[in-house]
């Protein structure tokens, strides 16, 4: 009898988890969003000059990548989207919209770049070959009123939109919070860990942030392009 | 059964309390060392104008621009230090400490000053904000309560200042509101400014740290006036309206569009990206 105590004790918390991942959310992340750039302008809204890689911890391996950084290439080649991939995209000037797909699975589209990413509550079988935006396994952090998020299985990209690299074996976190904006609405914060021994001295971690929309009359697909 | 799982319940409980005491259920622990990842742009301050990706009013732009940073070097001015906004913007660390009352609760956390960073005390007792016509000092009055397991501050009463060294203000109506939010071993911090003389809407900042293995010293070097070539007298350097130099240095070392570099609040949004595509 004790035993059985002590199993629902441990499993409950990931048993509603399984269960109804969307009834359990302890914050709301569904909506428009669009990109408020505060930070990091001139590597974001501009496409930076090729070999400025300021403030990103590179190895010499990820230095002599990001020289050999070819945008016509890339374009030529079908890599117009690295710099959209699932280590960058929540770094380009866009606008997403969230929104349950079912249940267990959340969906997020990027009008820059045309992206979709889903993030799976429930296990699931690994896509067939690598993607940009890769497999992502999301789990609620109940306590801490946030979702983390892990990917694998993408294909490698960019973490700036001039070649500053993460390989296809890099481990890719993410963490989305929410907090309340002064003028209404809610501001959306996600925080990308990138650890890379192969490109990166150390893990790499920014925070982009996004205002809530009412709408989305702003919404404004539009291709990958190697350089703006 | 009964008292079985009583007792084990009363084992959980007290392993909690003793790991985290005093703080409450799901409050993490803040004192100690936090090391800034540095991964984004810190400062922004070392061009003259360089007012890029901030939401300023006209009058931030006209104050901004008459701004001429030898007014650092009058002797009353020396040891000014910067206040709680250059928290979020600055390089440094953050050493944490906190005060207890002889209950063990906590009355207030100090994050530690550092060279020119002024201390900030974030009060954690309750107290009331002081009346809108009580002394606002540089480092104003910093509020903080737990939401859940955030840290939320305020702080108001803040003198006029600096949002950015290199001139862009901040008013004293300027209310500053942080977040700090820890995953594993980082801590996130998001910060929302506003300000309605000087912000055209509030700015958002978030910054990262992680947790150091090893104390950060803080730093609180005693100021010490001295002539720092600006010599006493009744002027205050200043530039007068359109006589600004290096309004194009950022424009023709990387091609940034003026209108961004005066922090026009467009400029801040992906539609100012397709804008800037079009112009070419």
């Amino acid at each position: 009898m004790r035993a059985i105590v002590l199993v629902v004790l441990f499993a409950a918390p990931a048993m509603a988890q399984q269960q109804a991942a969307r009834q359990a959310a302890p914050i709301d992340i569904t909506g428009q969003w669009v990109a408020f750039v505060t930070e990091d302008w001139r590597f974001r809204m501009m496409t930076p000059p090729k070999g400025d890689y300021t403030r990103v911890p590179l190895t010499p391996e990820g230095r002599k990548a990001a020289d050999a950084w070819n945008p016509a290439a890339d374009q030529a080649a079908g890599n117009a989207c690295k710099a959209y991939g699932v280590g960058g995209i929540m770094r380009i000037p866009g606008r997403l919209r969230i929104s349950w797909q079912d249940d267990m699975t959340l969906r997020i589209e990027s009008d820059a770049g045309m992206q979709t990413r889903t993030l799976r509550f429930a296990a699931s079988a690994p896509s067939a070959a690598p993607t940009w935006q890769g497999d992502s396994r999301a789990r609620w952090d109940v306590a801490n009123r946030s979702l983390r998020v892990s990917t694998t299985n993408f294909r490698s990209g960019y973490l700036r939109r001039n070649g500053v690299p993460y390989s296809e074996n890099a481990v890719i976190t993410e963490h989305f919070d929410v907090a309340p904006h002064p003028q209404g609405g809610q501001l959306l914060v996600v925080t990308t860990v990138v650890e890379d021994p192969r490109y990166l001295l150390r893990p790499f971690i920014v925070s982009s942030h996004f205002k809530q929309e009412k709408d989305g009359s702003r919404w404004n697909p539009q291709p990958c392009v190697a350089v703006w | 059964m009964r008292r079985g799982l009583v007792a084990l319940l009363l084992v959980f409980a007290a392993s909690a309390a003793s790991a985290q005491p005093n703080l409450g259920p799901g409050r993490f622990e803040f004192d100690g060392s936090w090391v800034p990842t540095q991964s984004e742009d810190v400062s922004n301050d070392t061009v003259p104008v360089d007012y890029m990706a901030l939401p300023l009013s006209e009058a931030a732009r006209t104050r901004a621009l008459s701004y001429n940073e030898s007014q650092l070097g009058m002797v009353e001015r020396q040891c000014e230090g910067w206040g709680p906004a250059y928290l979020l913007t600055g390089p440094f660390g953050m050493k944490v400490s906190s005060e207890h009352d002889v209950k063990g609760g906590v009355v207030s956390y100090t994050i530690a000053g550092w060279e020119d960073k002024l201390p900030l005390v974030i009060w954690m007792d309750g107290r009331p904000r002081p009346s809108r016509y009580a002394e606002h000092t540089r480092t104003g009055f910093t509020t903080g309560q737990w939401e859940d397991n955030t840290l939320v501050t305020v702080t108001t009463h803040m003198k006029n200042a600096f949002i950015r060294k290199n001139g862009a203000p901040s008013s004293d109506l300027a209310r500053m509101t942080v977040r700090f939010k820890r995953h594993d071993n980082h801590l996130l911090l998001i910060g929302i400014i506003e300000d309605p003389i000087y912000l055209a809407e509030p700015l958002v900042w978030t910054r990262d740290f992680v947790l150091s293995p090893t104390a950060l010293t803080a730093a609180p070097v005693p100021c010490i006036v001295t002539f720092e070539g600006t010599a006493p007298g009744n002027e205050v350097p200043h530039w007068l309206w359109g006589r600004k130099p290096y309004m194009d240095e950022l424009t023709k070392k990387f091609g940034i569009p003026q209108d961004v570099l005066l922090g026009h609040p467009e400029t801040l949004y992906p539609e100012y990206r397709q804008k800037m595509s079009e112009r070419r």
